[in-house]
């Protein structure tokens, strides 16, 4: 087998341009290190040094602008194999654009290494400024030279945790800085200045490219070489089945509804509404209905209302929503603030208010009850649904008692007591 | 002691045979039998199921970012898929899908409109890729950030048209809990055979609800066996067999170079500009999901006796849709009811299916009425109506009147 990482073909690169080394010593680099084609993963992205995958003999994954480095994560996380080795090419732009994936996989020390193309431009679309071009640099879409110093990539990679970082002149013979990249565990990230010379060279004629780093005080040094640990993928092991994360509930009650009946209760966060209405669910079904249950409650979860809106049905419940419900038991101020509306759209049914709360006007009976007094805010969901239970009759109370009672809740509530309240 | 129930009969007739299409066509027939509760019903909500069937049929990886309403799904996600990585943003989530993809992996993720639209451009790169993943879009009510706790259905105009080139992506729906069992293990074995990113379409109704059903209808899951290219010669990435998909080896296999590549390109993944073998190889990508949909087809089709209207809706709006259908059939009035749950490309039978009907009425939870415009158009014909809303479900109430409107 041919072990040559370039076709042989010549490579698509202006003349003068140091795209052209970089991919002739990444092959001298990877034959010195012994490596094989097909055990290594090019990984480029857009920009004029992307169009080289189609001259390297080993694998290669071309995607989004910017995208390489998050692309190539994913490679390398999906093999978790140290005998292969993933290189990513991107340019000055594509680390630009995909800065936050460079920090990410710095920080995850993704076992791969970036070669990024510095040649402080955008080349490919005429030569507009990236956010590492140095300061006075010029460009033909930025005569008057960039205004502020570009971003220092290596001491990014270096300050977000990629093992190996280093700056590279593109001149001559660098292959052995290449491989000493990709012979180190980890992320390791090498910046190669080169020049463009379409766009580099028009717009700062002369230009020679020790003296544009020496004048940006751009060092060409080694930033970080450690050994931290690189990446391991967390994988479960043997995780169970979902279906054994919750019981069955054989029907051990009955009910005699004969049509749904829904149920809105509306109280405060943290008091236990959506337990309380869990437990409701629950136990219905062993009652032999059929049960939905939602909760809804603001995205900041441990403060305002807590509402859960259910249906119990002898038959099968398709829609689920409950725009005017048969009950609706209200614990809370904040829980009256949203079910306002609600108890003004009902026309039928009956209302259960905490008695601390003000007298509501509704077209439906309401039934103020010391919900919240007789059993503590914390139970006063429970006391409500036990009070309703036994009030409405839908289905036995005890079924929600033997519930919660065979719950580790059990051990929590005095069930008796809140079973004979008034 | 039990009580007596009422429930729901479905009887399901599967690989039907309908203008030389092979589809999976489920009768509904309208009728209430007694039957004892089972004693293997739990309370459950979607979500659950839908994580359960995904790593049952053989998902490899979750990544994600989250996002409401699909919390649950990535909080199940992370107790049950053999690896769980939770991403810095959607981008990033799409990007890594595809590196695993790429390495032979089944990724699925779970977002919504806000996570979505970042992953718009990654999802056309995997699609160029021909890379498998299943994204499950679990809907909110937009535009942009909009309300993330309230359920809608508004984001289907975007699915049909997310490919740029209006290319075909397949976008599956789930209208009830055995859905959420069955249609996701389905959506991951097309992902994997016809090589593409496949979309679970979704809603927070559906997938934050939580259900009483009889887990003992959930039928075993055959975990996917992935046919890797075993012939030989050179192996060539994007050559394809006469059902138009290419033949899937992993990058870093030491036997054949694999090229992926999210710009034009020949069979071999060379970049192409605009050649004939590029463009070829392109359009290839649109007709291989057209040529396969009909093997994919899902829908419940329940067909009255002399109905001159259909309702046709989806998700959790065919739940609305169902209990309406019930309570006109109570008053005497027939009505035919379709669920499509392979949404997108519109299948063909669907037209077929509604030109039978004199009426028919789009259910769907959006301002709009985003798929009737997608079948019939921005001026659809008289004969076809919608009832739409917007921030709320739709009522079954509300479909009742529609149907009863002109009588």
């Amino acid at each position: 087998m041919n072990n040559r990482f370039l076709t042989g073909e010549e490579l698509p690169f202006c003349k003068g341009c140091g795209h052209t080394g970089i991919a002739e010593h990444t092959e001298k680099a990877l034959l010195n290190l012994g490596w094989s084609p097909l055990d290594v993963i090019l990984v480029s992205d857009i920009g004029c040094h992307g169009i080289v995958d189609k001259f390297f003999t080993s694998h290669t994954v071309h995607g989004l602008h910017g995208r390489s480095i998050a692309l190539a994560s994913g490679i390398t996380a999906g093999l978790n194999d140290q005998s292969k080795k993933v290189i990513v090419f991107l340019g000055d732009g594509g680390a630009t654009i995909g800065m936050q994936h460079l920090i990410d996989a710095a920080h995850n020390n993704f076992n791969m290494t970036l070669v990024i193309h510095n040649n402080f431009l955008y080349g490919m679309t005429g030569g507009q400024p990236s956010e590492l071009t140095p300061m006075g640099f010029k460009t033909p879409t930025l005569p008057s030279g960039a205004s502020s110093e570009g971003y220092d990539i290596c001491d990014l990679a270096m300050a977000a945790g990629a093992n190996y970082v280093a700056r590279i002149m593109g001149i001559g013979d660098f292959s052995e800085a290449l491989a000493t990249a990709f012979s180190k565990n980890g992320l390791s990230v090498v910046e190669v200045l080169e020049v463009c010379p379409s766009y580099g060279m028009k717009a700062n004629p002369g230009m020679k490219l020790r003296q544009v780093a020496e004048e940006a005080a751009i060092e060409v040094k080694v930033y970080a070489d450690r050994n931290h640990k690189s990446w391991e993928p967390p994988f479960l092991t043997a995780p169970d089945s979902l279906f054994s994360s919750f019981d069955c509930l054989p029907a051990m009650f009955t009910s005699s509804i004969e049509k749904p009946v829904r149920i809105m209760l509306a109280g405060s966060a943290g008091e236990g509404v959506q337990v309380a209405a869990d437990f409701f669910a629950q136990a219905a079904v062993t009652a032999g209905l059929n049960v939905t249950k939602k909760g809804s409650y603001p995205v900041t979860v441990g403060v305002g209302y807590s509402a859960s809106e259910l249906i119990v049905s002898p038959d099968p419940i398709f829609y689920t929503g409950s725009p005017t419900p048969d009950a609706l038991i209200i614990l809370s101020n904040d829980g009256l603030s949203f079910a306002r509306n609600t108890a003004s759209r009902m026309e039928n049914g009956e209302i259960f208010i905490d008695a601390s709360l003000p007298v509501m006007n509704a077209a439906v009976s309401v039934i103020p009850i010391d919900f919240r007094n007789q059993a503590g805010p914390r139970n006063a969901a429970f006391y409500a649904l036990f009070r309703y239970l036994t009030h409405s009759g839908i289905f036995p109370a005890e079924a929600m008692k033997k519930m919660i009672g065979e719950s580790k809740l059990g051990a929590k509530i005095n069930m008796e007591k809140l079973f004979q309240l008034p | 002691m039990k009580r007596e129930v009422r429930h729901y009969f479905f009887l399901r007739q599967d690989k039907d045979n309908i203008n030389n299409q092979r589809i999976t066509r489920t009768f509904a027939p309208l009728f209430y039998r007694s039957e004892t509760l089972k004693s293997s019903t739990a309370l459950i909500d979607s979500s659950l199921v839908i994580t359960e069937s995904m790593v049952q049929a053989g998902a490899d990886v979750f990544i994600g970012y989250p996002i409401t309403p699909a919390n649950l799904l990535y909080a199940y996600g992370s107790r049950r898929y053999p690896l769980f990585l939770s991403a810095p943003d959607e981008i990033t989530t799409l990007q890594w899908m595809t590196g695993f993809a790429a390495t032979g992996k089944l990724p699925v993720t779970a977002t919504s409109f806000p996570g979505y639209a970042l992953m718009l451009e990654s999802i056309n790169m995997a699609y160029m890729m021909e890379l498998p993943m299943v994204i499950i879009l679990v809907q909110r009510l937009g535009p942009a950030t909009g309300t993330a706790t309230c359920g809608a259905q508004g984001d289907i105009t975007l699915l049909n048209g997310m490919i740029s080139g209006g290319f075909a992506i397949p976008v599956m729906s789930l209208a009830d809990t055995q859905d959420c069992w069955e249609i996701p293990a389905k959506a991951m074995q097309m992902a994997s055979r016809l090589r593409t990113p496949v979309i679970l379409f979704t809603s927070k109704e559906e997938v934050m609800t939580s259900y009483s059903y009889d887990i003992s209808r959930f039928s075993g899951i055959s975990p996917i066996r992935r046919n890797n290219w075993d012939g030989s010669g050179k192996y060539k990435s994007y050559r394809a067999n006469e059902q138009l998909i290419p033949s899937f080896l992993p990058v870093g296999n030491p036997d054949h170079q694999v090229r992926f590549t999210a710009s034009t390109h020949d069979e071999e993944g060379n970049l192409q500009g605009t050649s004939k073998a590029g463009l070829d190889n392109s359009t290839r990508i649109h007709q291989k999901i057209l040529k396969n949909m009909a093997e994919y087809t899902y829908y419940e089709l329940d067909d009255a006796h002399d109905a001159t209207t259909l309702i046709l809706s989806f998700g959790i709006t065919s739940r609305a849709a169902h209990e309406a259908v019930i309570s006109l059939r109570k008053k005497g009035v027939a009505v035919s009811h379709l669920v499509p749950k392979t949404l997108l490309p519109v299948p063909p039978v669907y037209y077929e299916i509604a030109s039978r009907y004199k009426r028919v009425i789009f259910c769907e939870e959006n301002y709009t009425g985003q798929y009737r415009q997608i079948m019939f158009g921005y001026s659809s014909p008289d004969h076809i109506s919608g009832v739409n809303s917007f921030g709320k479900m739709i009522d079954p109430s509300e479909i009742v009147r529609e149907v009863l409107r002109d009588e």
